[in-house]
């Protein structure tokens, strides 16, 4: 519900610890600071990958004969993970959606399953890096190696953690330990996992498909 | 001199934004009950997610069947990668992550994030000179 208030006048719409009716937050701006929060913290995420991603670019051709990118990437295996990550994406959106209808049932079936996508995409990264490892290509390297493990693999991490909120988030719902607005919960662990999708997006391209 | 608060939600939990507080406030009112249908398009139904993420799914296709055709495509290959990863890296931010609906306020912090990192990091790169090797 819309629930706009003039508080000098309407005095009643709120409690002593400045909620709605909701158990909302009344605040200045008439926004959520928690989803503000979320984007102020996304746009500085921007900063962290886009170093990451520019340190790539700067490294990836510094490297031996035999092992750059050319001849390690197996680009069917990362599709098949982008994909993974892509559909993972569109089970968060519809979580949040039964989210919104206040359908448990649904948000915590579309969230499990958002958190099984990610562990696969988290496992073949895995499996990437020890396949490129049992070939040579060790962290320490070349630059090539080491940037390319680095944003990799802080990639990686952004999703595990992604993968942990989801689950808390799950147990949470089936507890019913989340106080106040369920729904903008489950939002915002979504606006961070979908961060994580379009951070994969850039790096699928970048490192993976454009040949250095 | 009111001060105004509002929790701008549709029942279904987007924002919305101000106008129609503003509205309300001018009339007198003091309490603004918006519905889904003050905001026509801003509601997507599951099949039109499943739509788009099929979408996203060709497009990555075509990019993969794209990096197998470097020589073939010459000049045009590198443009058409960036210009179809731009175009899923939108897609979800406006539509997943429902941007496009939500207040401008949320927009502004996401992109002068993202704006900051494109121009420092452009810089940088001008700087070694990458784009000249």
């Amino acid at each position: 519900m819309a629930d706009a208030a003039v508080t000098d006048t309407a005095p009643e719409a709120h409690d002593a610890h400045g909620h709605d009716g909701h158990g909302a937050h009344v605040t200045s701006t008439g926004l959520s600071n928690n989803k503000l929060a979320m984007w102020i913290f996304l746009g500085s995420e921007c900063l962290l990958f886009g170093g990451l991603i520019s340190t790539y670019m700067l490294y990836r051709g510094r490297h031996s004969e035999n092992l750059g990118p050319d001849q390690v990437w197996d680009i069917p295996f990362t599709s098949a993970s982008s994909f993974v990550l892509l559909m993972s994406s569109l089970t968060m959106v519809l979580a949040v959606t039964a989210a919104q209808r206040k359908d448990d049932r649904n948000t915590r079936l579309w969230l499990t399953v958002t958190a099984l996508l990610g562990s696969l995409f988290v496992a073949g990264q895995v499996y990437e890096f020890t396949t490129f490892y049992r070939e040579g290509l060790g962290f320490t390297t070349s630059l090539f190696s080491s940037s390319f493990y680095t944003l990799t693999g802080f990639h990686g991490v952004h999703v595990s953690v992604g993968v942990i909120m989801l689950l808390a988030t799950v147990g949470m719902i089936l507890k019913n330990r989340i106080p106040g607005d369920k729904a903008e919960v489950v939002e915002l662990v979504g606006l961070y996992w979908h961060f994580v999708d379009i951070v994969w997006i850039l790096i699928f391209t970048l490192v993976y498909l454009i040949p250095a | 001199m009111s001060d105004i608060t509002e929790t701008t939600e549709l029942g279904d939990g987007y924002d919305q934004p101000n106008e129609a507080v503003a509205e309300s406030v001018e009339h007198g009112e003091h309490t603004v009950d918006a519905t889904p249908d003050d905001h026509p398009g801003e509601h997507w139904s599951d099949l039109k997610f499943v739509y788009l993420a099929l979408g996203l799914a060709v497009i990555t296709a075509v990019e993969v069947a794209l990096s197998y055709m470097v020589d073939d495509l010459g000049p045009v290959f590198l443009p058409a990668l960036l210009i179809l990863m731009l175009v899923k890296f939108f897609a979800v931010v406006m539509y997943f992550m429902h941007l496009k609906f939500d207040n401008r306020l949320f927009s502004l912090m996401f992109y002068l994030g993202l704006g900051l990192a494109v121009t420092v990091y452009v810089i940088a790169l001008l700087t070694f000179q990458f784009f000249n090797s």
